[in-house]
């Protein structure tokens, strides 16, 4: 058996032993199923009411996507310009943070005032909470570039967009994947809040309406749902960085080959 | 050097100062340095002399606080000059393999710029292995920073100064993280390119006998304010040899550089001693 074989093998045992503890927990403490549902009937009623449960996950997924998607643009572009220029830097900043410490649920009602209910919100929403780590991280990418490697291409006479496509950008990439996996996670986050509050779609609405019927297996399986949407992105941005920035994480490829 | 011809690289009156009022610092005193097209000139003398200050200058990395650098008889920054400059840190791109750093160059300064897409998978990419090759890194074109020794990337780091046939060649301090054995072969590979290619080369250095074995001309400087004090021309035949250095012409100069910098270090030391 190889190494990597048996490291998947125990991870796979670990999460299936997470739902077995649950699963006994629940039978052994005689826990109510409107308490806390056990992992079986949860995994029945997503089986069973996945052809109505579907319709909301695209939503929500779509709606996830396109969030993140402005968010990446948007907090790449800020990125850039605060960490490119000093005066930018001081006066983006403490507006970021300003805005970034407002809680996005108080935010939502204002985008419904905009925009009305429905998907509009939860994209805005799912962008704002995706934003700031990529806004941060870019920044700080580009910030911490070492000022010999700018002496070495000003040197050149290289132009400014030079040295941000040259040096500036790919050395700010571990730190830009870095946030995407924070952001990715956030965004559901903000869709399904948006979702929660304004909305007629989506997993948030789902889990809303459940709730309120008191069908608590339904709340968890919506929540099952989130979690594999969240895995799954995070796992594809997680492939994607390792093609990009291999050499940031040398070490955990063979050496001298 | 041709007395008559126009120097290439002209500081004249050229002062440096950081700050204002009563906390300015003078990093360079008035200095005027003349050096001719393809000429090796080295810059010595202690710590804080301004020596990497005159690079900078020089490269129009930094502007000059009073008077005028030329370079090929242009103001510094308005000059078609192609200049390469190599670092004591070898400062290459970690995400780049060796042969894409070494062609770093070509993708920034014109005319290859233009021609960088059409040329970079053929005459350009075999421009850089056969630089490779010529200071022994055959073959290491497709590794990563990472996984070569310091002095094999202070080779490529030279081979990225050279890439682009500069005509104005910048060493600050380039072998000085390096063991003795490696830094004597560099010094033979860094006198074989510049005696098949000409560039105008100023190398900053803290090793006298890297000075005598490499320049034409050693010009001693010192500190508060730096400025250069000595100019000593270096005649030796080449090219010069290792051996050479252990001759009786050769000690007597480096240690005629030593007095000199010791020298200028003596009032330092007093003023140190004061408070």
């Amino acid at each position: 058996m190889t190494y990597a074989l048996r490291r998947r093998l125990n991870s796979a045992a670990v999460i299936i032993g997470f739902f077995v503890v649950w699963e006994l927990a629940c039978v052994i403490f005689h826990i109510k199923e409107i308490v806390l549902p056990r992992p079986s009937q949860v995994f029945e009623t997503l089986w069973l009411q996945a052809p109505a449960i579907w319709p909301h996950t695209v939503q929500t997924l779509y709606t996830t996507l396109v969030g993140f998607a402005l968010g990446i643009i948007s907090g790449v572009l800020l990125g850039v310009l605060i960490g490119s220029s000093r005066l930018a830097y001081d006066t983006g900043y403490p507006l970021l943070i300003g805005f970034s410490s407002i809680p996005k649920v108080a935010v939502v009602p204002i985008f419904v005032l905009w925009f009305g209910a429905g998907t509009v919100p939860a994209v805005l929403t799912a962008m704002i909470m995706s934003l700031f780590p990529i806004v941060v991280n870019v920044a700080t990418g580009l910030a911490t570039t070492e000022p010999e490697l700018e002496d070495v291409m000003k040197a050149l006479r290289a132009t400014k967009l030079d040295i941000l496509f040259n040096v500036g950008l790919p050395r700010a990439m571990p730190y830009f994947f870095a946030s995407l996996k924070v952001s990715v996670t956030l965004a559901f986050v903000g869709t399904v809040i948006a979702e929660t509050v304004a909305s007629n779609q989506g997993i948030g609405n789902l889990m809303m309406i459940a709730s309120s019927s008191f069908d608590v297996p339904l709340v968890f399986a919506g929540l099952l749902v989130l979690a594999l949407l969240g895995v799954g992105l995070y796992a594809i941005f997680s492939l994607i960085e390792g093609r990009v920035i291999g050499w940031a994480r040398r070490k955990d490829d063979a050496g001298f080959a | 050097m041709n007395e008559d011809a126009p120097p290439f690289v002209h500081l004249q009156d050229v002062r440096l100062t950081y700050g204002h009022g009563d906390r300015t610092v003078e990093a360079l005193g008035t200095t005027n340095l003349k050096v001719g097209k393809g000429d090796f000139v080295a810059l010595v003398g202690p710590s804080g002399c301004g020596k990497s200050t005159i690079l900078k200058l020089v490269t129009g990395l930094i502007p000059a606080s009073a008077g005028w650098v030329f370079v090929a008889q242009r103001e510094v920054g308005a000059e078609p000059v192609r200049v390469g400059m190599a670092f004591q840190n070898p400062t290459l791109l970690p995400w780049l393999t060796i042969r894409q750093n070494v062609m770093l160059p070509l993708k920034i300064v014109p005319p290859f710029r233009q021609q960088y897409r059409a040329k970079k998978k053929t005459e350009f990419r075999d421009r850089a292995d056969a630089l490779l090759e010529q200071v022994g890194l055959a073959g290491f074109g497709d590794k990563f920073p990472w996984q070569l020794s310091g002095g094999m990337l202070q080779r490529a780091s030279l081979c990225r100064a050279l890439i682009h046939d500069p005509q104005l060649l910048m060493l600050d301090e380039p072998f000085g993280a390096l063991d003795q054995f490696t830094r004597e072969e560099l010094w033979a590979i860094l006198q074989d390119l510049w005696l098949t290619r000409r560039p105008t080369v100023l190398l900053v250095t803290h090793d006298l006998k890297e000075a005598g074995y490499l320049a034409n001309r050693v010009c001693v400087m010192r500190a508060r304010p730096g400025r250069i004090v000595e100019d000593c021309a270096v005649d030796f035949v080449r090219p010069r040899t290792i051996e050479m250095t252990y001759e009786p012409g050769f000690v007597s100069l480096t240690q005629r550089l030593r007095e000199l910098i010791v020298s200028a270090r003596a009032p330092d030391a007093a003023v140190e001693s004061a408070a």
